[in-house]
């Protein structure tokens, strides 16, 4: 504080705005819930159980069934990001173009709203109740004589799982690229109507382009938001699959397994694969925008 | 304290340092020779253990019940932690205990692990919400009491709990157990399976579940032992039940879902593997889904759990009394109400102090019922920590 300039002579000089001020509690906030809690896990990751450095926990990450963990953590991560983001956008685009009924809209998002936050335990059982082995709508379809599970589906595997991330996933993409297509001028494509661009024309060069950056980035969001999901993967599987998230539970939580410099280890590693993606991102993005400069 | 009990204690007390320090010393001594100190505990813990063991709250003057009662009452409040109510009839013992003294209960997290509360203990150390009691697996309790976390407290009927099912020093003692049972939902199943074998004939497909992962939740493991000792393994080989659920995955009986009190009740895990005085409750509780509760004829593995009162409680006389309510005979027949077989259970049926209604509706074992020990146990998971996801998971 010393080096501050004392307010007679702030007075005279340039004023010290102090409009900033406004954002300190965001980070405080920042700090006390995520800087300092992930130094903690960074830190932690590196130590043995007696507290000395090692890098031992980082190195069992490569091992089973940590490798299957991070593995399916990536691939169910992947598929729900880009199914789900481009369901989102299909139907988002369907419900905002013009001649849409405006109330279709309104509708659409507010499910979206209200689907892109159920999740965790109760959007499981959701599943179980509508899609387990006797679930409302397998017992409909072993009616009508197709019994899914005879079939070689299960909803307590890695498709179950995907299923319901795309629950919230596809919902999710709908919220965040609504904008983004508001911003696509209906005169734009009147412009390239009359030049006579077809509408594959007018996607390949006008609308895909302009709408780029943004799916790229909403489709991060959803990588990430499936990523860390939790409650939903155990309440389906009891942690069969293999997930980075169940396994770091089990380490924290659990009544059978206590190493929590592992359970630190596993979320390290998730910081990689999570900074690996925003590094992949960054590049693209640029490249994606260029046009904007 | 009666003097001849004081010295019981004391000499019990000694006996059971003796044992640990021996073994510790070598372990210790193996330990620094590898340059680590696993088992030495930190300056804190160390440092609170002896605390506890210099002045145990309340050993070394006698305290009659009423004086427990009154200084009980002054507090006014009772903390619990993951006791859910329909487990060992807990719901009916909290609400016993408040009506008897009218000291109301906080019931924290009540679907907690062990873990959570030997951390709970650790982590509120000196706040008021902390867990006074905890009810927790032995090798946590053997974890805890080491760690210096629990009181020392012995019951009056302390002397009459049997020799292995309790901490001569009084840090903490076991208060009920059951066996692994198969719970079956007969309005799903109508051929009710006998033995693990039977579990794997086809017409149980997608239907036998375990109630959580055996990673993390104990009574999990315990189904994973049960089915080691029906298949060739024992309690120092948990192998064979890992194979088990193996095979039982491959022919597609295997549901990997956490079974719950609503998936049982629904029918998604028609069979499932859970303490057979939870299985029992779940009859009563969901008649529509008409349980039968089979003790397999062919594994029959048990666990007991344990009582211990938090070192630094935030109402340190209300939890001994509380300790003292279960270890009467009332606590002890409420708990033998939820179908589990209590600490004094021998000494109850000694005096026929249980009704004859209330023990027929007690499981019966065909055979005495195994436990394991704490080294089996740790052994077992290690086992389980390594083979489960690669053998089972996926």
């Amino acid at each position: 504080m010393d080096n501050l300039p004392r307010p007679a002579e702030a007075g005279r000089g340039r004023r010290l705005s102090l409009v900033w001020l406004g954002t300190l509690p965001f980070f405080a906030y920042a700090f006390l819930f995520l800087f300092l809690p992930a130094g903690q896990v960074l830190v932690g990751a590196f130590k043995d159980v007696d507290g000395g450095f090692t890098l031992e926990n980082l190195r069992t990450l490569f091992d089973e069934p940590y490798r299957t963990g991070f593995k399916n953590s990536i691939e169910i991560s992947l598929v729900t990001a880009l199914v789900g983001g481009l369901l989102g956008f299909l139907i988002a685009y369907s419900a905002i173009r013009e001649g849409t009924p405006r109330f279709i809209r309104s509708a659409l998002i507010t499910f979206a709203a209200v689907a892109a936050n159920f999740g965790g335990i109760p959007l499981a059982f959701a599943f179980v109740a509508t899609l387990g082995t006797i679930g409302v709508l397998t017992q409909f379809m072993a009616n009508l004589g197709w019994n899914p599970y005879d079939h070689g589906f299960t909803l307590f595997g890695k498709t179950g799982i995907e299923l319901a991330y795309l629950y919230f996933q596809f919902p999710l993409m709908v919220i965040v690229i609504s904008p983004a297509i508001d911003g696509l001028r209906r005169e734009w494509r009147e412009a390239a109507a009359s030049l006579g661009a077809s509408s594959y024309q007018f996607w390949r060069h006008v609308g895909v382009p302009i709408l780029m950056p943004s799916l790229l980035a909403a489709v991060i969001l959803l990588f990430g938001n499936s990523f860390a999901a939790y409650a939903t993967a155990y309440g389906l599987t009891a942690g069969f699959v293999n997930l980075v998230p169940v396994q770091i539970g089990f380490y924290l939580s659990g009544d059978v397994l206590d190493d929590p410099h592992l359970g630190q280890a596993l979320a390290v590693g998730m910081f990689v694969v999570l900074a690996v993606m925003m590094l992949l991102y960054i590049p693209l993005q640029r490249r994606a925008s260029r046009w904007a400069r | 304290m009666e003097d001849y009990q004081e010295q019981e204690y004391e000499f019990l007390r000694r006996l059971e340092e003796d044992k640990i320090d021996r073994g510790k010393l070598l372990k210790r001594g193996l330990a620094a020779g590898a340059g680590l100190s696993i088992f030495s505990l930190s300056d804190v813990a160390l440092a609170t253990r002896q605390r506890v063991l210099q002045e145990p709250p309340l050993l070394g003057r006698s305290v009659s019940v009423a004086e427990l009662i009154a200084e009980a009452k002054k507090e006014g409040r009772l903390n619990v932690i993951a006791l859910p109510r329909n487990w060992a009839n807990y719901g009916e013992v909290l609400d016993t205990f408040t009506r008897k003294y009218k000291i109301p209960i906080t019931s924290d997290n009540p679907d907690g692990s062990s873990a959570q509360e030997n951390q709970a203990v650790r982590s509120l150390k000196g706040d008021p919400r902390a867990p006074d009691v905890l009810d927790v697996g032995p090798s946590f309790a053997i974890d805890g009491a080491n760690e210096g976390l629990y009181a020392k407290h012995f019951t009056r009927n302390f002397k009459k709990v049997p020799r292995v099912m309790k901490d001569g020093r009084g840090f903490w003692v076991a208060d009920y157990y059951g066996a692994i049972s198969f719970g079956v939902n007969t309005a799903v199943v109508s051929n009710v399976p006998r033995s693990f074998q039977d579990l794997l004939k086809p017409e149980y497909k997608n239907k036998v579940a375990l109630n959580g992962s055996p990673l993390t939740s104990g009574s999990a493991v315990a189904g994973v032992f049960a089915a080691a000792l029906a298949n060739g393994g024992s309690l120092n080989d948990i192998g064979p039940g890992i194979d088990f659920f193996a095979k039982l995955k491959d022919v597609g009986n295997f549901i990997p879902i956490a079974a719950n009190p609503q998936t049982i009740a629904s029918g998604q895990t028609a069979i499932t593997f859970d303490w057979d005085y939870l299985n029992l409750a779940y009859v009563k509780e969901f008649p529509s889904a008409r349980i039968r509760v089979i003790a397999p004829s062919d594994g029959l593995y048990a666990a007991y759990y344990c009582q211990a009162i938090n070192a630094t409680a935030p109402h340190p006389w209300a939890a001994r009394l509380w300790q003292e309510f279960l270890y009467s005979d009332q606590g002890q027949l409420l708990w033998i109400k939820g179908y589990s077989h209590t600490a004094l259970y021998d000494d109850l049926a000694k005096r026929k102090a249980i009704p004859k209604a209330l023990l027929n509706t007690l499981p019966k074992y065909s055979k005495a019922p195994k436990f394991a020990s704490r080294a089996q146990l740790t052994a077992a998971r290690a086992k389980i920590a390594t083979d489960w996801p690669k053998r089972v998971g996926s």
